[in-house]
């Protein structure tokens, strides 16, 4: 009886640390958001409210998004510099289509002096709905298109993506050579605060009135978004035999290929994944604020972001190890830095340096287990 | 011995096929303005030592990029290093202008050196994170406004001026492309890249330092980057925020289409010289025809694929 006590306990305790071990990455990266945000929330003038969160959420959506889009392929041992460009490409569709006109918004091309008619799309919610839909699957297809030049042409994913992603830009540059366009204000509203405000304008609920609905009515709707999309997306791609076979490839794709798992189609999905994210990223920033915008260093500084990200959250560059979860966290911290710049009233011209010092520190301490390193040829790899 | 003239033709493809295409847009180009103004300006000497001027500045920043790219890794701090450099330069004048200048750029490659070869940090996020801090001082320093300083006389010469007819910058460009090509080729530190590029363990196995190395590779690229941007404004008189930034994405791209493998250890500098050539006159050429930018973004971004799927495909896994 004490024996098997003794053997319990231990064994139990060595399945947590193995555990914590393996996601280290995540949970420093998780333990560091917290710690950040309760400072924040402690220092913040106003202090905890739904208010501050609201505002918090619609700032982190984005990002967050790209960062999850940035993972997959990084997981895949790729890296895909056309996540800010797919952005600002599904963005300045998403001002087209999403307008929300009653009775629908005609649609015309003109290109090379031509003007051509595209027929009218639909408004009201119906077409609010298959606008949303339609930027999605341009996102996905930008994505699609992605993988293919990556594993059919066999160009390097980060120079493949690089020109995919000048053409996506200039898609955008197309759609939209200066700001404009409008997005309909109620689905502004509906998405970009809280689940009551959300309920109270599509009509749910009681508008949001209802007993059961006011202990969840303060929760913004960006993070019930992003919850939704990592739990009904990554999650069941992460357990699928593609995502399973993503990891594969990335920490050793010759072995993936003898084992018999589909590495090209792992990696397509790979690419499409993330131009699904980064579509939903553009959308949601679109519709935050009310326009499209081909904004080019907007779209190079959210690709870099991206990869910082991804490496805060514990994900290696090198492909094989993190996750989707760990990047969200990971462009959480770096947005909760700057939130700091705001309360301690730090002066905006100091801002990018210290940026650009919290992110080398950050890699840097990551960096200092090669102090451990016992042979100098563990750094290769 | 066939294998040895094997890997020359295949580093050799990449190179004659790049100048092919450099034809082909000369010719397109010519066809077009010929058809619409009835005038050649494409093949006029004096039009192509002025896009090459404009060129060398690109040039400049592709040799260095170059240099790190062999030993696979990338310097993504090059826009503010450029910057930072013009910034400096312009700010203290006089004699020392150029040597502050340079000195700027040699010091961002010794931090980005350090962090990627003995911190062992990604280059890609290391290089990023510089480039963020450098803009960041470039800031706090300026203000956020263009700075009010301008180039010294010396450095309006060497960008602005012409020799015997020919542009000062493209003498230095060509002084900068023997010095990077008989470095790569005829020394035994060009060796080094070139096997660090290939498998860093065995060059280190083999008794190559590698981490110095990789260092001095990263300060080459610093300290071509700070030239450009001393150079730059020297040919626009100022320094002004986000001069550098028109040069990341290009130099990358020079390098790859000159057949540099993007994984390091394969290409030559010809190629890289050839590389940039294209992409000046792939951008003078659209600049004629008034493309706007987003078609420009879409040719340009085709054109890589394009280039690649010719030549810079990999090997299958599978093989």
């Amino acid at each position: 009886m004490r024996q098997r006590r003794l053997a319990l306990g231990p064994s139990m305790l060595d399945d947590v640390a193995i555990r914590v071990r393996q996601n280290v990455g995540i949970v420093t990266a998780v333990l560091l958001f917290c710690v950040l945000y309760v400072l924040y929330n402690l220092a913040h003038p106003k202090g905890f409210s739904s208010a501050v969160l609201v505002q918090n959420g619609d700032e982190i959506f984005a990002l967050a998004m790209l960062a999850m889009a940035q993972t997959v392929p990084v997981l895949a041992s790729g890296l895909d510099l056309s996540v800010g460009a797919v952005m600002t490409m599904v963005g300045c569709f998403a001002s087209y289509l999403l307008t929300g006109t009653a009775g629908g918004a005609p649609l015309h091309l003109d290109i090379f002096g031509l003007h051509l008619s595209l027929g009218t799309f639909p408004g009201g919610i119906s077409g609010i709905l298959l606008g949303i839909v339609v930027c999605l699957a341009i996102g996905a297809l930008a994505g699609l298109i992605n993988g293919c030049v990556v594993v059919y042409g066999r160009i390097q994913p980060i120079i493949a993506t690089l020109a995919t992603g000048a053409v996506y830009i200039g898609i955008a540059l197309f759609l939209r050579p200066t700001p404009g366009g409008k997005i309909d204000e109620d689905l502004n509203w509906a998405l970009t605060n809280s689940l009551g405000d959300f309920a109270a304008t599509v009509h749910i609920f009681d508008d949001g009135a209802a007993s059961w609905f006011a202990p969840v009515a303060w929760i913004p709707v960006p993070f019930v978004l992003l919850v939704l999309i990592a739990l009904l997306v990554w999650v069941p791609f992460r357990r699928s035999v593609l995502g399973r076979a993503v990891y594969a490839v990335g920490s050793a794709e010759g072995a993936a290929y003898m084992s018999g798992l589909p590495i090209d189609r792992a990696k397509i999905a790979a690419f499409t994944l993330a131009g699904f994210f980064a579509g939903c990223g553009g959308l949601f920033l679109a519709i935050q604020t009310s326009s499209g915008n081909a904004d080019i260093p907007q779209a190079g500084a959210y690709t870099l972001n991206s990869i910082a990200s991804v490496v805060i959250g514990g994900t290696s560059l090198l492909g094989g190890t993190g996750s989707a979860i760990g990047s969200i966290f990971g462009a959480m911290i770096l947005r909760v830095i700057s939130f700091f710049f705001r309360i301690f009233d730090i002066a905006p011209l100091l801002q990018p340096l210290f940026e650009g010092l919290i992110l080398l520190a950050a890699v840097s301490i990551g960096a200092l287990g090669v102090l451990r390193v016992r042979n100098t040829l563990e750094l290769f790899r | 011995m066939t294998s040895a003239s094997l890997s020359l033709s295949r580093d050799d493809r990449p190179i004659l096929i790049a100048a092919l295409f450099i034809l082909v847009i000369l010719v397109a180009g010519t066809v077009y303005t010929f058809a619409r103004f009835g005038s050649a300006p494409l093949l006029s000497p004096t039009y192509l030592l002025q896009q090459l001027q404009i060129g060398a500045f690109l040039g400049i920043v592709a040799a260095g990029m170059m240099v790190v790219i062999l030993i696979a890794q990338i310097d993504l701090s090059v826009p503010w290093t450029l910057a930072a450099a013009a910034m400096m330069a312009t700010s203290i004048g006089g004699p020392l202008a150029i040597p502050v200048g340079l000195g700027i750029g040699l010091l961002v490659g010794l931090v980005n050196g350090i962090g990627v070869a003995y911190l062992r940090v990604p280059s890609m996020i290391f290089t990023l994170g510089v480039n963020a801090v450098m803009r960041g001082l470039m800031v706090a320093h300026t203000g956020g406004y263009a700075p009010q300083t301008a180039a010294t006389d010396l450095m309006r010469s060497l960008a602005a001026d012409r020799t015997l007819g020919i542009p000062n910058a493209l003498f230095v460009w060509a002084v900068v492309s023997v010095l990077v090509a008989v470095m790569l080729q005829r020394t035994a530190l060009g060796r080094y890249i070139y096997a660090i590029g290939n498998k860093e363990a065995a060059a280190y196995l083999a008794g190559v330092d590698t981490r110095r190395v990789t260092v001095i590779c990263f300060v080459i690229c610093g300290v071509a980057a700070a030239l450009a941007g001393v150079l730059l404004a020297g040919y626009s008189t100022k320094a002004y925020q986000g001069m550098g930034d028109a040069y990341l994405l290009p130099s990358i791209a020079a390098v790859v289409i000159g057949g540099t493998n993007i994984l390091g250890g394969r290409g030559r500098y010809l190629g890289t010289l050839i590389g940039v050539v294209l992409i000046v006159l792939l951008n003078s050429v659209l600049s004629i025809m008034d493309m706007p930018e987003a078609g420009r973004q879409v040719i340009y971004g085709l054109v890589i694929i394009f280039m690649l799927l010719v030549y810079g495909r990999g090997e299958r896994v599978t093989s």
